[in-house]
């Protein structure tokens, strides 16, 4: 575990800096994302340290954008005011973002011949 | 420090971090039970139950948000090492997304400028104020994704914050039964899609319901991420 975690914030602090030092706009851990990617598919080797570590974080993902939503907190006076176009806008775009994107990969995956194969499709 | 009444413990332990750590731990552990005891129903969603369980108990007593985060901060920390523990999943199933590079692409352009105009659109037509609306643009991405975007175009990022969550339970909700609707049995379109809208917590909800759409929500949301990272602040600079 202590491997991983290593490994993991390695990754961070290294996607951080780079996106500091070029002034990408793209935010740092998924610069890491990408660096422990690259380094998996040069290790190729199966690593068991990292994937306990890593679906251990992963499995209770939702937990950790908790402090961030309580942070709503500070805004009441705000809510109270635009709460029906903030939430409006919310609902209806995340079921137009699902519908469309959903809609368009399943459409673009028969056009060019790449349909869902054995597990892929829902029974 | 000795303390004398439980007022005097209760002005020590609020002062430090482990108080309100601990709290957030409770307060979304209690959340989760009451998902599973659901049968695991979207709708009782434990990021839900555990803000408004903290939000009731920081307004209770009285206790600013600055404080409650200096112990939460903890938690909001895993973040970044967990978006990037995507890559082992990512890694885990790389010929499978190799073989949907296409689809992903095209998924990935028309659900992100859905995402991000239709929530302009539906707001700017209700009355929002341009710093809400500046808040609002990057709401379908990861927190702390969204939270630098925000900050960089204008917007107050802490009420990013709390809109990425309510699009990520929104998401949530609405996935299984907005695609049985529309009949989609490719579980990498499914997954792909909500993890386009609704990015973490869609993501969890993915890997609950099967491997395959987890996979496909992961890679969708560091896409995403990348996607409304450069496009958002070109889009803002053009409207506002």
């Amino acid at each position: 575990m202590l491997r991983a975690f290593t490994l993991l914030l390695i990754c961070q602090l290294a996607g951080e800096v780079t996106a500091v030092l070029t002034g990408l706009p793209i935010p740092g851990p998924v610069v890491g994302l990408f660096y422990l990617l690259i380094g998996l598919m040069m290790y190729r080797t199966p690593t068991p340290w990292l994937e306990t570590t890593s679906s251990g974080l992963l499995k209770h993902l939702s937990l950790l954008f908790v402090p961030a939503s309580v942070g709503l907190i500070q805004h009441a006076d705000r809510l109270q005011v635009e709460w029906l176009p903030l939430m409006a806008a919310v609902i209806i775009s995340t079921v137009a973002a699902i519908a469309v994107g959903a809609l368009t990969f399943a459409a673009v995956a028969r056009l060019t011949g790449h349909p869902a194969q054995g597990e892929d499709h829902k029974p | 420090m000795i303390a004398n009444a439980p007022t005097d413990i209760w002005v020590y332990l609020a002062q430090t971090p482990l108080l309100w750590l601990t709290v957030t731990l409770i307060a979304y552990g209690a959340g989760y039970i009451a998902f599973t005891r659901s049968g695991s129903n979207p709708i009782v969603n434990p990021v839900a139950i555990a803000s408004a369980l903290l939000i009731a108990l920081l307004l209770i007593t009285d206790t600013p948000y600055q404080t409650y985060f200096e112990g939460a901060q903890f938690v909001h920390f895993l973040l970044g090492p967990a978006t990037v523990a995507l890559a082992v999943p990512l890694y885990n199933n790389l010929p499978r997304v190799r073989r949907a590079a296409l689809p992903m692409a095209a998924a990935l352009a028309a659900g992100v400028i859905t995402a991000v105009t239709v929530a302009l659109v539906v707001a700017a037509a209700l009355g929002a104020e341009t710093q809400s609306l500046l808040s609002l643009a990057p709401k379908s991405v990861t927190t702390p994704i969204a939270m630098g975007i925000s900050e960089r175009i204008g917007g107050l990022p802490s009420l990013s914050a709390g809109l990425v969550v309510a699009t990520g339970i929104t998401g949530a909700i609405v996935v299984t039964p907005l695609l049985n609707l529309l009949r989609i049995h490719d579980w990498r379109a499914r997954g792909f899609a909500v993890g386009i809208a609704a990015h973490g917590i869609g993501t969890a909800r993915a890997f609950q319901v099967n491997q395959i759409a987890g996979v496909f929500a992961a890679v969708a949301m560091g896409l995403n991420g990348l996607t409304t990272a450069i496009l958002v602040p070109v889009l803002a600079s053009l409207f506002f």
